[in-house]
């Protein structure tokens, strides 16, 4: 496909290596925010070809990771009403709550479908009027315009049947929160592309600021994440740390206007708690007060959530880029893609998820 | 999750007086919410997330980066020969 192939030439890829090679003077951990990366990076083996002195960790830039239990919880009960057709990204339907997941409420007999986007929900409310459809409206920045559409486009359509189920989360308090962190080990960022391709890359220059960090706008395919990667190393070795942006194709430092005006009609900011982290105070969005009618915690009573987590799970270490899956005693054996006991191996972009499927060197050694 | 992939636009229609656009993938077809893309024509890359246009992706500036990545080959290659020819010496 044009604009993906070219980026994944394998003579342009010796290219940036040989260049990362020539720069590369000292050790440096590098985090890529967003799980998309993590899953391109181990796909290509972009970590294996690295020299020793990069160290990649994984960032929590993985919505179906992060969505908070207590969410999981409220969809599967609201998925379980018999007069409900519950949508939701694919992703979404091993996630386990705190007892079953949707793939098991499907399974039990309730009406849950896979949709491909916020949008085809609607068409579904359209042409159920007598069932209330529930999209589940998780996402960073990067799918928030698309679900703010779908609220829009549902009430130009005069539709009493739709609402959203919202877990919004916004990356910018996600660095704050483990650049802050006394246990960080984060020297530099690759910002994630296409979060930065709705909103722009103008308030990341604050946080390159205030914790002296080089910040670089990064895309998805082999040669974009080397370039980012070579990006940061030239920032960090000059000891120049700033926001550069290596994925120009895509991303211009103001972002889609029109995009952050549909999200901003639609959504607020609000606290939110993120699966295997916790409380982030302002780190995410929620419906505003006037589009209430479409918010599914308002129209569905959901009560006595108890939400109850695996106590050997180490995702939320894993997320911040303090310890990696192979140090976790149930990576691999209690807990696979298969049967996934927390955030990280939930979703084929999550960081378990990603070592897993394309078993790592580490891995291997921590079995021998 | 944030994956999103290039596609042409093929066509422009509206539906419910939302911008509306069939996006060709590589061969696979599929209707795309180009309403964040108001100025999208028929011809333009966009870039597509769960079925909604992010941006037009700018064909100057992806064949630029391309040509800087193959610049860098050429700079190794003068490197190199600078190299040798400072062994002879």
């Amino acid at each position: 496909m044009r604009y993906l192939e070219e980026f994944r030439d394998a003579e342009l890829v010796q290219n940036i290596l040989s260049k990362i090679n020539r720069t590369v003077k000292h050790p440096w951990v590098i985090m890529e925010i967003c799980g998309g990366q993590t899953h391109s990076i181990m796909q290509h083996g972009i970590d294996q070809l690295l020299p020793a002195e990069i160290e990649l960790v994984h960032g929590p830039g993985c919505p179906v990771c992060v969505t908070s239990l207590e969410l999981v919880d409220k969809a599967l009960s609201i998925a379980s009403r018999p007069n409900v057709i519950f949508c939701s990204f694919g992703d979404m339907l091993r996630v386990p709550g705190s007892q079953g997941d949707l793939f098991s409420v499907k399974a039990a007999g309730g009406h849950v479908r896979i949709v491909y986007s916020p949008l085809d929900a609607v068409k579904i409310a359209q042409q159920n009027p007598d069932k209330e459809v529930v999209f589940f409206a998780i996402g960073f920045e990067t799918t928030a315009p698309a679900n703010a559409m779908s609220v829009l486009y549902a009430q130009s359509l005069g539709l009493r049947n739709y609402s959203i189920l919202v877990s919004h989360v916004t990356v910018p308090p996600a660095m704050h929160a483990i650049l802050g962190s006394s246990t960080n080990r984060v020297q530099g960022f690759l910002a994630a592309g296409h979060v930065c391709s709705v909103m722009g890359y103008h308030q990341y220059h604050s946080i390159s600021q205030k914790y002296n960090i080089p910040i670089v706008v990064t895309g998805f395919e082999p040669l974009d994440l080397l370039n980012g990667i070579l990006m940061t190393v030239e920032l960090l070795e000059a000891g120049t740390p700033k926001v550069q942006n290596a994925y120009s194709r895509v991303v211009s430092e103001a972002g889609n206007i029109p995009a952050q005006a549909m999200i901003k009609r639609v959504f607020q900011d609000c606290d939110r708690n993120w699966r295997g982290i916790g409380f982030i105070p302002q780190s995410g969005w929620e419906l505003r007060p006037e589009y209430s009618r479409f918010d599914a915690e308002k129209r569905f009573e959901v009560e006595n959530i108890q939400t109850r987590e695996s106590e050997i799970c180490i995702s939320g270490q894993i997320l911040q880029g303090i310890k990696k899956p192979y140090q976790c005693p149930a990576f691999g054996k209690m807990c696979t893609p298969q049967n996934p006991l927390g955030a990280t191996m939930v979703s084929s972009e999550g960081t378990c998820a990603a070592y897993y499927r394309y078993a790592r060197l580490e891995m291997e050694e921590h079995h021998e | 999750m944030c994956l999103a992939v290039p596609g042409k636009i093929i066509e422009l229609f509206t539906t419910t007086s939302m911008k509306m656009g069939k996006v060709d993938f590589g061969g696979v077809m599929r209707e795309v919410c180009l309403e964040a893309v108001p100025e999208s024509k028929v011809g333009d890359y966009v870039i597509v997330h769960a079925g909604f246009a992010l941006n037009i992706l700018s064909e100057k500036e992806a064949q630029d980066t391309l040509a800087a990545f193959r610049e860098l080959e050429e700079a190794e290659f003068n490197l190199d020969n600078n190299e040798d020819f400072t062994t002879l010496d």
